[in-house]
């Protein structure tokens, strides 16, 4: 997480990749990754490389997602699933802090979850990005706010990044310029609008190990601890072959041309309405999406009265108590928390953050139960630019 | 506008004492604190706190009181709902909690030298008295004053013996109106905005504060429109929920804006664009 160094990319055999998994335990890393559950893929502890989703792919399209085997035994074999790593970062259930009575007054204690040292194995490129777009939502935020358990909780992480393979049927991060290869960090001024990552280690998988590029000091230490040797150069050009593979296969596209300023001017544009009418205002895709930041807190006390706590909880722009405030509602109309929704994402994310809220993930797309379809609202809306509702 | 201040406690009130409650009206009422043992007791007009009452919630909740006097924390409150509602029922030794102060204040540097028109309605009167106590402190600093106030009734408006004190004291012009009239008010009847015809300002050189409920904002700003005060020279404080204050929470979003800290104070050109889109 520190400085990047170019090394040469090593070469790290599947048979060995739990030695890599136990460093990390001994290092003291609670090791998290992909594992099958309820017929998805979802982020949860990994203890050895079996409890990776290994031969097993996913199959997406708008509201839909499928589980398939694939004809190979690959680790790291499908797109994203409907977790994202931003529930360890920022936890869908926090407690802010415990209030006690004493006497006539009362105190006010920070809570003390200390989120442990975490390392995430099988980051993707676009999850990369996601957690660098709410590192600035969450840390110096206007040269004044940090959201303390998240500042610990990064401070923490280990990232081992694994480049896509095989592209999504709902992915567009080509679009969005953050996959599926994953840049070198070092050339991460390249992409400058789009928000600054880093990695402790990166993966390229092939049939038979990864290709390892180190990004730091302490991806450097453990490759030292493992002892690997140089990637062959054959072995370097074929996981390029396989991620330009992906990129060329990609799901979606979305034209991103000034699409701050389409977003803004087509306010009033009709395909607003048309979008409402099929969306449920579900909060699925709020809750799905590794950039979504919103929460609401709730002060509740035990059965005594003595002890008060501030926990904290994930939120969306589609509930309908989002926006209330004493005598009267900002968004009462599903079109309008629809618009908020993404016109935040993709318009004045670039105001507040200097940066797209969209990874191009195709999260939201999957996991929407009607598959309203991001990409295709702001192609209409572009295809029509302009256009006004009448009233 | 001023931008905000750096605040030390992002999530975690500090514990402070009631020191003073007066009631002001049938549902509001003014709670003066003592400030918190750190970071003392400055702020700037414009500016709010987020009160809270142990086990039942917290409100955002602006600073009313005398910006430049270093005693108390000075809030005034209409109860409305469960934490408005607890906070009334607080007395002096009463304890609560409070982090802040947040947001961004009114533009008195930029309105030296210049005529002040401040246009308010209801609770809308709170956040704008720091700068009438700050005008009246610096009284030579700035032209013309002039409050234009408007409530339901007379039952309803706030601060209304020290509003007739100051305008005794020929500081400033306070113009005032209610919906409903009684017997008693002898002052003007209708909406605050049909006050601005009386106000006493020269247009090229004023400057509009403006606080109150959205509509009585978006009317207020097309008299001031009229007269030739340009958008540029207004600035309006807006009312958003807020769960963190502090840019976090996402819900006090209008448009790119972050009500919780890019505002509640605005230069009116700066969010007009959204603050006009119905629903934004
Ligand atoms: C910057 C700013 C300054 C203000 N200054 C003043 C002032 O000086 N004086 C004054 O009287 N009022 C002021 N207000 C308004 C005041 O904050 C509201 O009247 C108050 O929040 C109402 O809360 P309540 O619980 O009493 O009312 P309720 O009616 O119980 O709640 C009001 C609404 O807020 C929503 N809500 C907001 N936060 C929460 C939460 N944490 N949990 C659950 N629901 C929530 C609810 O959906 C509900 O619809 C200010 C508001 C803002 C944004
Ligand atoms: S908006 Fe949709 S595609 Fe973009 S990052 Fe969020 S979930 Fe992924
Ligand atoms: S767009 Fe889809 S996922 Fe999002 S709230 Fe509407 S119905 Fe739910």
């Amino acid at each position: 997480m520190t400085e990047p160094r170019a090394a040469n990319p090593l070469f790290l055999p599947k048979s060995r990749l739990d030695d890599l998994i136990g460093q990390l335990a001994a290092a003291g890393f609670e090791v998290v990754g992909p594992r099958l559950e309820q017929q998805a893929i979802v982020y949860g502890p990994i203890r050895s490389a079996s409890d990776l989703p290994i031969g097993w792919t996913d199959l997406q399209g708008p509201g839909s997602y499928r589980l398939q085997r694939r004809g190979d035994e690959a680790y790291f074999g499908y797109v994203v699933g409907p977790h994202s790593w931003k529930k360890y970062l920022f936890p869908p259930t926090l407690t802010l802090w415990h209030a006690r009575r004493t006497g006539d007054t009362f105190t006010i204690e920070e809570s003390n979850d200390e989120p442990p040292r975490r390392a995430l194995l099988g980051v993707r490129g676009c999850e990369l990005h996601a957690i660098a777009v709410q590192d600035r939502v969450f840390l110096n935020r206007a040269g004044q706010f940090t959201d303390p358990f998240y500042a610990k909780a990064r401070q923490r992480l280990f990232l081992i990044a694994v480049e896509c393979e095989t592209a999504g049927g709902t992915c567009f991060c080509t679009s969005m310029g953050t996959g599926p290869q994953i840049d070198d960090p070092l050339d991460a001024h390249s992409a400058p609008r789009r928000g600054r990552h880093a990695y402790d280690l990166a993966l390229t998988e092939l049939d038979d190990g990864f290709v390892v590029r180190v990004g730091s000091a302490a991806g450097q230490d453990l490759v030292a601890r493992l002892g690997l040797a140089a990637a062959a150069p054959e072995q370097i050009a074929e996981g390029r072959r396989r991620v330009a593979a992906a990129a060329q296969a990609m799901g979606r596209w979305l034209d991103t041309t000034d699409l701050r300023q389409l977003l803004h001017r087509n306010q009033e544009h009709p395909r607003w309405d048309a979008v409402a009418d099929r969306c449920l205002s579900c909060t699925n895709c709020t809750m799905v999406c590794p950039t979504c930041f919103c929460s609401s807190v709730a002060d509740v006390t035990d059965l005594s009265l003595e002890n008060a706590q501030r926990v904290r909880k994930w939120d969306s722009c589609f509930n309908p108590e989002f926006a209330k405030v004493h005598g009267g509602d900002f968004r009462p109309s599903i079109r309008a928390r629809y618009r908020q929704w993404l016109t935040h994402k993709f318009a004045s994310w670039y105001d507040q953050f200097d940066v797209s809220g969209c990874v191009g993930c195709g999260r939201c797309i999957t996991w929407c139960p009607v598959g309203i379809d991001v990409t295709e609202e702001i192609n209409a809306i572009r295809a029509a630019d302009g256009q006004r509702r009448l009233d | 506008m001023e931008g905000p201040r750096a605040c030390p406690t992002p999530v975690k009130p500090a514990v402070v004492r009631v020191r003073d409650y007066r009631r002001e009206t049938h549902d509001t009422f003014t709670l003066v604190l003592d400030p918190p043992a750190t970071g003392g007791a400055a702020f700037r007009p414009g500016q709010f706190n987020m009160l809270y009452v142990f086990g039942v919630g917290e409100a955002p909740i602006s600073l009313s009181g005398d910006p430049g006097e270093g005693g108390g924390w000075v809030h005034t409150i209409r109860a409305v709902g469960a934490v408005t509602r607890a906070l009334a029922r607080l007395r002096p030794g009463d304890v609560l909690g409070l982090r802040g102060p947040y947001g961004s204040s009114w533009p008195l540097e930029n309105a030296r030298g210049r005529d002040v028109v401040l246009v308010s309605g209801g609770i809308g009167l709170a956040p704008l008295r720091p700068v009438l106590y700050h005008l009246r402190r610096h009284r030579a600093e700035y032209g013309k004053i002039a409050l234009l106030y408007g409530a339901r009734s007379p039952a309803d408006a706030l601060y209304l013996d020290e509003l007739r004190a100051w305008r005794a004291a020929g500081e400033l012009q306070v113009l005032l109106t209610v919906d409903r009239g009684d017997p008693s008010w002898t002052e003007s009847l209708g909406l605050v905005t049909a006050l601005f015809d009386r106000a006493d300002f020269a247009p090229d050189r004023a400057v509009g504060l403006i606080c109150g409920p959205e509509i009585m904002m978006r009317f207020t700003q097309r008299e001031f429109a009229k007269r030739g005060v340009a958008d540029e020279r207004l600035y309006v404080s807006l009312e958003r929920n807020m769960h963190c204050a502090v840019g976090f929470c996402g819900h006090c979003q209008l448009g790119p804006s972050f009500v919780c800290m890019d505002g509640p104070v605005f230069r009116y050109d700066r969010i007009r664009t959204f603050f006009e889109i119905r629903e934004a």
